[in-house]
């Protein structure tokens, strides 16, 4: 495989590191004096700066340094968090994320509007007390104001090749106040044992300096996790004395870069306070174990895998088939020892595409955040069951019907916060996005506790645009499935969100293409509940095998309704017709060998496999039923694009290919078939 | 105009350099060559499985090392006869960009001769007339012994529609 191209993996990591951004602006709403949280998103800003210029996204790194500057403002408790500033950085992430698309498109003068947005929010509002978490943490303070410090502070040999440039930190430590830099040069080995690419002095810095603590800690917050460190707080004397001594004679580089401090400031009540060296080793361990628990791994990596794997589960089949024939004790027992392995990897690489809807649903706090804004409305979004796990490419198709739905939910469903009380609800509205697993099938649903649908409305709409006849019986589940009709809409008028009809058969249509299906459940008064009941995997089906001619053929068994025999009298008569009747209705049906020009004669013993296509029962006739099959699904080149009635093909146990049937095509394909016969008569 | 295109075609397929490496094969008696870099496999012969309504071209697939790819016979994009299997017969499977993508796809063959390199001193831009082949179809022709070795233009026979006689469309 090769080797993946830097800017591709920074596009990837600055979008995981926008994703974290924006969850903790979002939790920031909430919480506006949570000082994690700014942290947080500092350090989000802080990344995607940094390794924005790195990798030459000038104006990402440019842009991105105006709300890094406003968040460590915040952080150093001289501008409150509010949530103009939280909006004004979300709307500002949308413009990086763009930036990160197209770092070369002209994107006008977008940023410079965001960035008047954001000196509006922090510009002039000075922290209020209660949230300048800042003077919280803030240590002992002496009377004066100054504090001095003895600083240690050693970095792991290889931080050099990290890109850490420790003159930075000095030059960071400079900044706040005066200093004297030591450098302990006593670990550098002799010349023959010098690599030079490792880092070997360790520095003793003493700061006398009016911030507090927090702000050294600052200077280290990128590299604290890997470097010891330890801050002493100390008196002017005491520092001078202990300095030179742990120093050492071979001063060599020592770096004496403003007058020995002696601060005149240094209050003598000030008692030296125990050295507590930071010694950051938990944090280190959490973390990297964090990190060990995800891989990022392109998904054709993982198809790649799933190939081989197919193919040793056929050549394990061949083997056992082997093994099956002959008397070999030993050879069998290999073969069944193999058997059960290759099982479980087979099972083992499924679970691999695998991936949380917690990913899908994390996409709509945003969502709901800013439709909250647009509508006026007072909305609560809850989501359930997130550790659901979902095929990656399921959860990929299925974003825009969600978003869809959600915005439906929140513009037709939610009330207005008056009509709520009103109605004698609360003033918020909740959304609840769910999901669960439920046999095969994962099942994600989207409720809200609003207004209900109106059936009287569905149903004059549907009347009048010819759906259905006036006064059509329907049930109630037919009824509220004509919302997903082409084109419906029952919204009086249609906002600038999406109305509930528009785009709702897009909707059906992405589900439906996912082999799942839709139910609606409403309660006037009471909130409507959408359920999409989709398969756990794309790459898996449940089968059955059918023979047609010498072919073998796969037609998933989620639309194989029933299967029975047709005699042969049913077959002589049947040859005008084509249908049969089943339980006293009409089904049509297919002759397979007939579509697919196999040229050979049927079986005597014809099978006939009923298909549902959601609306229609048709069935397929076919010389033998072979029975079940797990099918791995495999995609037809675009050189068979043309050929709409396969959805794929899979590999049997000996190695050869079945194709799947599309069953909705089929049945089109065979309609007009039919059509074109009755012309030619 | 058509002759400006062919040579285009012509000095392209040899990317400016002298030499190019070749697979050769046998196909209805004629001799074809596959530029060696785009051969991923030869292989005996596999089970295939039609695919009914695709194009004759293409008509079935096989089962590649787990992958489901297309298996095309190029006798029908040159208008030979089709012929049945003998012992020399063999898969080539190539890989070449179908609409961007890298695509695999297996070639059937009468026999595999050998790698070989074919200059371009010997080569000629396929006659406009005297030849029953469609000339889109073929990149250059070179001259070799006796006879002359067809470098087929694959981009041009695979984006093309092969309609023919029981295709369903």
């Amino acid at each position: 495989m090769s080797a993946l191209d830097p800017v591709a993996v920074f596009r990837m990591e600055a979008a995981e590191c926008l994703e974290a951004i924006e969850a903790g602006l979002l939790d920031l709403t909430h919480q506006l004096d949570n000082k994690d949280l700014v942290d947080a998103v500092f350090r989000g800003l802080h990344t995607l700066k940094g390794s924005g210029a790195m990798f030459g996204f000038e104006a990402l790194a440019a842009f991105t340094h105006h709300c890094e500057t406003a968040f460590d403002r915040v952080r150093k408790g001289e501008v409150a968090a509010t949530s103009e500033l939280v909006a004004a950085v979300l709307a500002a992430q949308d413009h990086m994320r763009a930036l990160v698309e197209q770092p070369d498109a002209d994107h006008g003068d977008t940023g410079h509007k965001l960035l008047a947005q954001l000196q509006a929010a922090v510009g002039g509002k000075t922290a209020t007390p209660a949230t300048a978490a800042a003077a919280v943490t803030a240590p002992v303070q002496n009377t004066s104001g100054k504090n001095s410090w003895r600083i240690r502070f050693s970095l792991p040999a290889s931080s050099m090749a990290n890109g850490t440039n420790p003159l930075g930190l000095l030059d960071e430590l400079r900044d706040l106040g005066e200093c004297t830099v030591r450098a302990n040069t006593s670990a550098i080995p002799p010349l023959d044992a010098l690599t030079p690419t490792e880092l070997y002095v360790s520095w003793d810095v003493t700061l006398t300096s009016e911030q507090d603590r927090s702000a050294i800690d600052d200077v280290f917050i990128f590299v604290l996790d890997d470097m010891e460190l330890s801050v002493d707080e100390i008196d002017g004397t005491v520092a001078i004395a202990a300095a030179p001594a742990e120093a050492g004679p071979a001063r060599l580089a020592a770096a004496s870069v403003s007058p020995a401090p002696v601060p005149a400031a240094a209050v003598p009540e000030f008692r030296p306070v125990e050295a507590v060296p930071v010694k950051r080793e938990a944090p280190v361990a959490a973390s990297q174990a964090k990190a060990a628990e995800n891989v990022r791994v392109p998904a054709e990596r993982l198809d790649e895998l799933m190939d081989r794997v197919g193919e040793l589960v056929i050549a394990q089949s061949r083997l056992s088939q082997l093994a099956g024939a002959s008397t070999d004790i030993a050879l069998r027992s290999v073969s069944e020892e193999i058997e059960r392995l290759s099982g479980e990897l087979r099972d083992t690489m499924m679970v691999l595409r695998m991936v949380p809807v917690a990913t899908l649903f994390s996409r709509f706090r945003r969502l709901v955040h800013d439709l909250a804004r647009e509508t006026g409305k007072v909305i609560e979004l809850v989501t359930e069951g997130e550790t659901t796990e979902v095929d990656k490419t399921v959860i990929e198709r299925l974003a825009d019907p969600l978003v869809h739905l959600v915005r439906n939910s929140i513009d037709h469903g939610l009330e207005t916060p008056d009509d709520r009380l009103a109605a004698g609800k609360t003033e918020a509205g909740t959304v609840t996005l769910s999901a669960r697993q439920a046999g095969g099938e994962v099942i994600i649903s989207i409720k809200d506790d609003g207004r209900g649908i109106n059936r009287e409305r569905v149903r004059a709409k549907a009347e009048s645009s010819g759906l259905i006849l006036p006064g059509q019986p329907l049930s109630d589940q037919e009824l509220l499935q004509l919302i997903f009709a082409p084109g419906f809409s029952t919204a009086a008028a249609i906002t600038n969100l999406s109305g509930r009809g528009v785009g709702m058969d897009v909707v059906k249509k992405t589900v439906e293409a996912l082999r799942g299906a839709i139910d609606i459940v409403s309660v006037p008064g009471q909130g409507s509940e959408v359920s999409l009941r989709i398969p756990l995997t794309l790459a898996i089906i449940d089968g059955l095998l059918v023979r047609v001619g010498s072919g073998r053929y796969v037609i998933p068994l989620s639309a194989v309704e029933e299967c029975l025999e047709l005699s042969l009298e049913e077959d002589l008569r049947s040859r005008g017709r084509s249908f049969i009747s089943l339980r006293d209705s009409l089904v049509p049906f297919l002759r397979l060998r007939d579509l697919f020009r196999t040229g050979t004669k049927p079986d005597v013993h014809q099978k006939v496999v009923v298909i549902s296509t959601g609306t229609e029962r048709v069935g397929l006739v076919v010389d033998q039923i072979i029975g079940d099959h797990q099918t791995v699904i495999k995609s037809m080149s675009k050189l068979h694009n043309d050929v709409a009635t396969f959805s794929g093909a899979t590999i049997l146990g000996d190695g050869s290919v079945a194709l799947i049937l599309d069953v909705g095509h089929l049945v089109a394909a065979g309609q007009q078939q039919e059509a074109q016969l009755r012309v030619a008569g | 105009m058509r002759a400006a295109a062919t040579v285009e075609r012509f000095d392209n397929h040899w990317n400016y350099a002298e030499e190019v490496e070749v697979l050769t094969f046998d196909l209805n008696g004629e001799t074809f060559a596959l530029e060696a870099v785009i051969v991923q496999e030869i292989l005996d012969l596999l089970p295939e499985t039609a695919v009914p309504g695709s194009q004759p071209f293409v008509a079935s697939v096989i089962n590649f090392r787990g992958k489901v790819i297309p298996l095309a016979d190029l006798r029908l994009a040159f208008g030979m006869e089709a012929a049945e299997a003998t012992i020399d017969s063999r898969f080539i499977v190539i890989e070449i960009d179908l609409q961007g993508e890298p695509t695999l796809v297996g070639l059937r063959t009468d026999k595999v001769n050998e790698v070989t390199t074919l200059t371009k001193n010997a080569s000629e831009a396929p006659p406009s007339v005297g030849m029953r082949w469609r000339a889109d179809y073929i990149n250059c022709l070179v001259k070799r012994g006796g006879e002359f070795i067809i470098l087929p233009n694959l981009q041009a026979i695979f984006s093309s529609r092969h309609d023919a006689a029981g295709a369903v469309n």
